[in-house]
């Protein structure tokens, strides 16, 4: 299951923090049901981060990152108003892009 | 027979050109992700090297790690990297002891600060190394972190 990424974007000193919470199961393909069969891997395989259009990180994700992955980090620049966007993919070709702007 | 080699030639250069039109746009992600999704699939440390093309990286004091000394729960342990090394322009997890031991890797371009602060799961108690890109050479650290519910299998 997923749903939208929820972002904030602060413009603090010069520096705009962007903390990142997206919403998946990150299924890491060992996990049993009860029944004993296996879940099927389901994860995220790559996020994107752009300030205005401008990659400001971009991540590869394997199995061990932990259900609704979070992220948190910081760039340079930023105005308030401006706009901070997150696209991820995952193994099974599911995609989700959401934006939020910088407070 | 010329006919058929010039349609086989004809075809061959439109695959080309769509194969150039779609590389234009990420012919160095492309070439990154694929060296990626192979380090993701390592079961051994120098496994995992090898695929991110960091051979035997410099160990250093330069990158600070913080997590809990002792995680309660594997499945969500919190982990904060910075690096001091002038010039980082990658920082990848990596986890000993779970099964493929590449958790994650970032791309930091230029404006963006060295630290990242996520959560990774950890199958058991395990040292957490972090490999940094600085400056065109690699450097690692390690910190034990002691699980006491693992969160991978279950």
């Amino acid at each position: 299951m997923s749903g939208p990424t929820r972002i904030r974007a602060t413009l603090t000193g010069g520096e705009t923090e962007v903390k990142i919470l997206m919403s998946h199961d990150m299924e890491t393909g060992l996990r049993k049901e009860a029944t004993g069969a296996l879940v099927p891997a389901h994860h995220i395989t790559e996020v994107t981060v752009t300030h205005n259009g401008r990659v400001v990180l971009s991540a590869q994700f394997g199995t061990a990152v932990s259900k609704n992955p979070y992220l948190q980090f910081r760039f340079r620049g930023g105005a308030k108003g401006d706009t901070v966007g997150v696209r991820w993919l995952d193994n099974l070709g599911e995609r989700r892009s959401d934006d939020i702007a910088i407070t | 027979m010329q006919r058929r080699d010039v349609l086989r030639a004809g075809g061959a250069g439109t695959l080309f050109a769509v194969l150039a039109g779609a590389g234009l746009i990420t012919p160095e992600q492309a070439r990154a992700a694929s060296a990626d999704r192979a380090a993701f699939a390592a079961t051994t440390m120098e496994d995992a090297l090898t695929a991110l093309g960091a051979g035997r990286p410099a160990v250093t004091q330069d990158i600070r790690v913080q997590a809990p000394d002792v995680a309660e729960n594997g499945a969500v342990v919190p982990v904060t990297v910075t690096s001091a090394l002038p010039g980082t322009t990658s920082i990848a997890l990596l986890v000993e002891r779970n099964r493929t031991m590449l958790a994650a890797s970032f791309i930091l371009p230029d404006g963006t600060l060295p630290t990242i602060n996520t959560r990774i799961k950890m199958a058991e108690s395990s040292d957490v190394y972090v490999l940094v890109s600085a400056g065109g050479r690699f450097y690692m650290t390690s910190r034990e972190i002691k699980v006491t519910q693992g969160g991978c299998g279950g």
